[in-house]
């Protein structure tokens, strides 16, 4: 291995739901080893977890389905390696997806899927509180069993070894469930220079690429406030790729020929992106420390990322919980010119009004004036008129039918409120059940991870 | 001299639970001092009174000239507890912006802070 050998890992997903067309458009737009997909936000797995009830060969993230088939022949014809954490709470299934997929076009045998499974601590849950495990909430201290008998899912965050050891047997698809997203670009780093499980800095300097490309565009031109007029073909944003060396210096760059942009402030706006204490960014590997961050501009659209410095894992890891909180629903109405913000005052009165009449409680009902303090609250400036303000008022409460309830009376105030008001084309608003999430810690030496290969 | 933060710095924002961050960065290295010595975590609070319930913790990055404020009890309870527009804090960002700071004169010259029009 000479010093200045490069690794890609090209991102091509920062969360599901997200540009369909990515992932294709990076495996086809230039040179790249790894493509990294993200597909999970924090109460995603709880969704999955609903969908596995009803179907146990579902629970995981169908769209990497769709990615998988865009990308196979990169995959299968010239050795380029996917990993994502796709698999959900049902890993297996989706493996057994991806290699349907690779069958149906004709490359079965050149696909062989890494499956990391271990994640997934409900059926354990019991027996972990019975064991002295209390998981607490993170934030409030409350004690798991306040809300036992709603919880859904529970999974444990999991980090780079397993990936590592999936790549180490051969797999060119890794699918994890709750992995971190940080670790599906660290991995292969990991995997390619050998890197020791206790080389802090070296790992450390993996995660904060992770970081960095986990949420695709948003480093490189996507949510970009600064210089946004000028970031170019916005339209064919290109997504980010970390060019990294084994001594644990990266590139952050993109393909030639693609949109937007990457430059130190777009990469510093993703560095600070959901961070808490700075020196102190905890992963299942690594503390990573964001204040040794170096950045500098290398040429157009190339960012030069050095002097990263970690410290040791932590004892514990962190479990995602979502437990079940009740329903709410939202309701909008548009009024306009003149006075439109004092017409959506008088409606929010009215309705609030009939709500107590009715003596229907919730548990929490908050209005906003859209157009006019719904982004920025009392610290928006008021003094001109507003052209036309939406009224959006939306309740919460363990009571469906009261959540129901509300949702009959948003439409009555178009003939029966006050004037000027209109947008109700879409009907009566929709009762959505809360899934929450529950964030704790656990002893890192109660989960145990394992690796399968596929093919 | 008054000075508009938008104006000197640009911010990200994002959530964890009820907590809101927002890190904000100098438009020039040079300006980084002025916008470290004015965000306090006091004036930062004080800039957020009425909109968020909890307290206010600030950090240092001048490796990135930039700030990092965590916001507490910002997100009316966070996640998909929130029935807020902005439940995930995408746009505390730009309301931090909004701030307004008294600089030097003398000092404010020697920098080239932008002035703000009246």
């Amino acid at each position: 291995m000479t010093a200045d050998r490069i690794v890609r890992v090209a991102s091509g997903q920062g969360f599901w739901g997200d540009w369909l067309d990515a992932p294709r458009r990076q495996v086809e737009g230039g040179p790249v080893d790894y493509l990294m997909l993200d597909y999970l936000a924090e109460v995603t797995m709880s969704i999955l977890q609903k969908q596995k009830e009803r179907d146990p060969a579902m629970g995981y993230a169908r769209d990497f389905i769709g990615a998988m088939e865009s990308v196979l022949p990169a995959v299968a014809e010239r050795g380029v390696r996917v990993i994502a954490n796709a698999g959900g709470v049902n890993p297996e299934a989706c493996a057994k997806a991806v290699l349907e997929v690779a069958r149906a076009k004709g490359a079965a045998g050149k696909v062989r899927v890494g499956v990391v499974t271990g994640d997934d601590l409900l059926p354990r849950l019991d027996e972990l509180l019975a064991a002295g495990h209390p998981l607490t909430h993170m934030d409030t201290g409350e004690p798991l069993s306040t809300v036992r008998d709603r919880v859904l899912s529970a999974n444990a965050y999991i980090g780079s070894t397993p990936i590592v050891e999936a790549l180490r047997r051969g797999a060119n698809v890794v699918v994890t469930g709750r992995s971190t997203d940080t670790a599906l670009t660290m991995a292969p780093l990991r995997h390619e220079f050998g890197w020791d499980a206790n080389d802090w800095d070296r790992l450390a300097a993996g995660i904060i690429a992770g970081h960095i490309i986990e949420c695709g565009a948003q480093c490189s031109g996507g949510n970009c406030l600064y210089d946004w007029r000028t970031i170019p073909d916005l339209a064919n944003v290109g997504y980010p790729i970390v060019e990294a060396r084994a001594d644990g210096t990266f590139t952050v760059t993109k393909h030639p020929g693609t949109g937007g942009r990457i430059n130190v402030p777009s990469v510093t706006e993703q560095c600070v992106y959901e961070m808490g204490d700075p020196r102190t960014y905890i992963t299942p590997d690594v503390v990573a420390d964001f204040t040794t961050i170096n950045l500098a501009d290398d040429g157009p659209n190339r960012v030069r990322v050095f002097g990263i410095k970690g410290r040791p894992a932590t004892d514990k890891l962190k479990v995602s919980i979502a437990y079940r909180a009740g329903c709410k629903a939202v309701g909008t109405l548009v009024y306009a010119w003149p006075d439109a913000l004092e017409k959506a005052r008088l409606a929010d009165r009215v309705l609030r009004e009939r709500l107590a009449a009715m003596g229907l409680t919730f548990e929490h009902t908050l209005t906003e004036f859209v157009g006019v303090s719904a982004a920025h609250g009392p610290l928006a400036e008021t003094s001109c008129e507003a052209p036309e303000v939406q009224l959006r008022i939306g309740v919460r409460s363990p009571d469906r039918r009261a959540v129901e309830r509300f949702t009959r009376e948003i439409a009555p105030l178009v003939l029966n409120g006050p004037p000027s008001v209109t947008g109700f084309a879409g009907g009566r608003p929709k009762v959505e059940e809360i899934v929450a999430y529950w964030p704790a810690l656990v002893d890192k030496r109660v989960v145990e991870t394992r690796v399968e290969v596929l093919s | 001299m008054r000075v508009r933060l938008v104006d000197i710095a640009h911010a990200r924002s994002g959530d964890k639970g009820d907590t809101a961050n927002v890190g904000v960065i100098a438009l020039r290295p040079e300006w980084y001092p002025v916008i470290a010595a004015q965000l306090t975590r006091e004036r930062v609070k004080r800039h957020f009174q009425g909109v968020i319930t909890g307290d206010v913790e600030r950090y240092e990055l001048p490796n990135l000239r930039a700030l990092n404020f965590l916001l507490h009890g910002a997100l009316d309870g966070g996640g998909t507890l929130s029935l807020k527009t902005d439940a995930q804090g995408k746009v505390f960002s730009t309301a931090m912006l909004r701030m307004i700071l008294e600089v030097d004169t003398a000092e404010a010259a020697t920098l080239g802070l932008p002035e703000m029009r009246a």
